[in-house]
């Protein structure tokens, strides 16, 4: 099936099969590896990827969903070299241990500021719920993500 | 990775029973995946064809009427943001906050979550006490059932191979009602649900501190969700202010009546003892909330929505 995404702020035109899981037209169709495969079955995190704005598994979620929406992978956070305000927050507070949880940790926080661009450490608790990260260092991630919504509305945006 | 298929996007109910009525056993259907493709990537299920309902015109609508009409393919996020279903009924999109993860929730679907009726599901566990109904369409026309008939045990409902569960319909719940839901669990689904409803008697303006009607369903310890008739009898007459006696007997009611089986969310005795603690729990939270107050215990595992 041919379908048009918008993928990281560029239009695509790809030929997929019906069956063909988002995640490997992302790893293997287009070499974008920052979502990873663990648990595959949508209870970690780590494959999250944003759907025209909404975070989704794309472990579970079938490529030609996709067609005429935009798809953003952590590698389309940043404007260039200038990291995206909820990466920078992510080094400044340490936020990162082995990394492998770190792009659905940034898209699912940066899905979250673009609908409540200041939230209660309660709030990010709960929308991170469903996040894995296997080094458990979530104090530090939650505090990212809160000092990345007080540095300004900026960061629920890019792509 | 999955088997490869056939994917088939019907824009009418019609045009989709015709499809499945075609297709038989080779035929599922389709809507966010997150129970489907989960079940296709393990092997467990092995469709030729998924027929997409998305596409079906008034599937992801949610209606107003006498009744609250939640279309089948609305999300559990969009259910959770509605306003309507805030103003009819506003457990249900605080218990829609809930469902597993905001990535399933963004995806998920309410009519999913019914006609796949896994024993761990908040919704049907909930809706039981808002006499949803379910309305099924197939070649041969409509038809609405009870919930509760439709669930007929794990991963097993009444609806034809060839029919589609277009919508639940929910009756809200009278004026001077307050309801909690409160699940427990350490894993993403539930080991047990709870929800209870208090009505109250008299009117907003004449008071009354009387529980009239009682509603009492218990979730995901079972084969399936079951109303407690007699752990509501319990409660019928009692005063909100001086409910422990009430919810204790209860909550032991609710305790006989559920069918738990041993399995990795723990052993029958350990969540029968649980539907009693958390049947508890929950109706000390209702006439808290029936008093005006928002009570601030939590427990550990547990939601409170």
């Amino acid at each position: 099936m041919k379908i048009r995404p918008v993928v990281n702020g560029r239009l695509r035109e790809l030929e997929v099969e019906a069956h063909a899981l988002l995640l490997d037209v992302l790893r293997d169709g287009l070499d974008l590896k920052g979502a990873k495969r663990s648990c595959d079955t949508q209870v970690c995190g780590a494959c999250t990827v944003l759907v025209d704005g909404l975070a989704v598994s794309a472990c579970t979620y079938l490529a030609v969903e996709t067609d005429g929406r935009a798809v953003l992978t952590v590698e389309g956070l940043a404007d260039g070299e200038t990291l995206h305000p909820l990466q920078r927050a992510f080094v400044e507070a340490g936020a990162v241990q082995c990394g492998f949880c770190t792009s659905g940790m940034l898209l699912t926080a940066r899905a979250m500021l673009a609908e409540n661009a200041r939230p209660s450490r309660g709030e990010v608790l709960h929308y991170l719920r469903g996040s894995l990260c296997r080094c458990t260092g979530y104090r530090k991630i939650v505090d990212a993500v809160l000092a990345a919504a007080e540095n300004g509305p900026a960061a629920g945006n890019g792509q | 990775m999955l088997r490869p298929f056939t994917l088939h996007r019907p824009t009418s109910a019609d045009e989709a029973c015709a499809l499945l009525a075609g297709l038989g056993d080779d035929a599922a259907v389709y809507a966010g995946g997150t129970e489907l493709l989960l079940l296709m990537k393990l092997g467990l299920l092995r469709p030729r064809h998924l027929v997409d309902v998305k596409r079906i015109p008034g599937f992801g609508d949610i209606v107003d009427g006498p009744r609250l009409a939640i279309g089948a393919a609305v999300t559990h996020r969009t259910v959770e943001q509605s306003p309507l279903v805030r103003a009819r009924c506003a457990l249900v999109g605080a218990v829609a906050r809930h469902v597993a993860n905001v990535r399933v929730r963004n995806v998920g679907t309410v009519g999913g979550n019914l006609a796949f009726a896994d024993p761990h599901s908040d919704l049907a566990t909930l809706f039981l006490t808002l006499d949803a109904t379910l309305e099924l369409v197939s070649p041969r026309g409509r038809r609405e059932m009870p919930l509760d008939e439709f669930v007929r045990g794990p991963w097993e409902t009444a609806r034809a191979a060839d029919e589609l569960l277009a919508s639940v319909r929910l009756a809200p719940w009278p004026s001077r009602s307050y309801a909690a839901y409160v699940k427990f669990g350490v894993h993403e689904r539930p080991t047990l649900a709870v929800a209870v409803v208090l009505a109250l008697d008299g009117t907003a303006a004449t008071g009354g501190d009387r529980i009239r009607d009682a509603r009492i369903a218990v979730g995901c310890v079972g084969p399936r969700p079951v109303r407690m008739a007699a752990a509501e009898a319990a409660l019928t007459g009692a005063s909100i202010g001086d409910v422990e006696a009430a919810a204790r007997a209860a909550g032991d009611a609710a305790a006989e009546r559920v069918d738990p089986a041993d399995d990795l969310y723990g052993s029958a005795d350990y969540k029968r003892d649980m539907v009693a603690v958390f049947v508890r729990r929950a109706l000390r939270i209702a006439a808290a909330r029936a008093r005006g107050v928002e009570p601030a215990e939590r427990f550990p595992h547990a939601v409170v929505a």
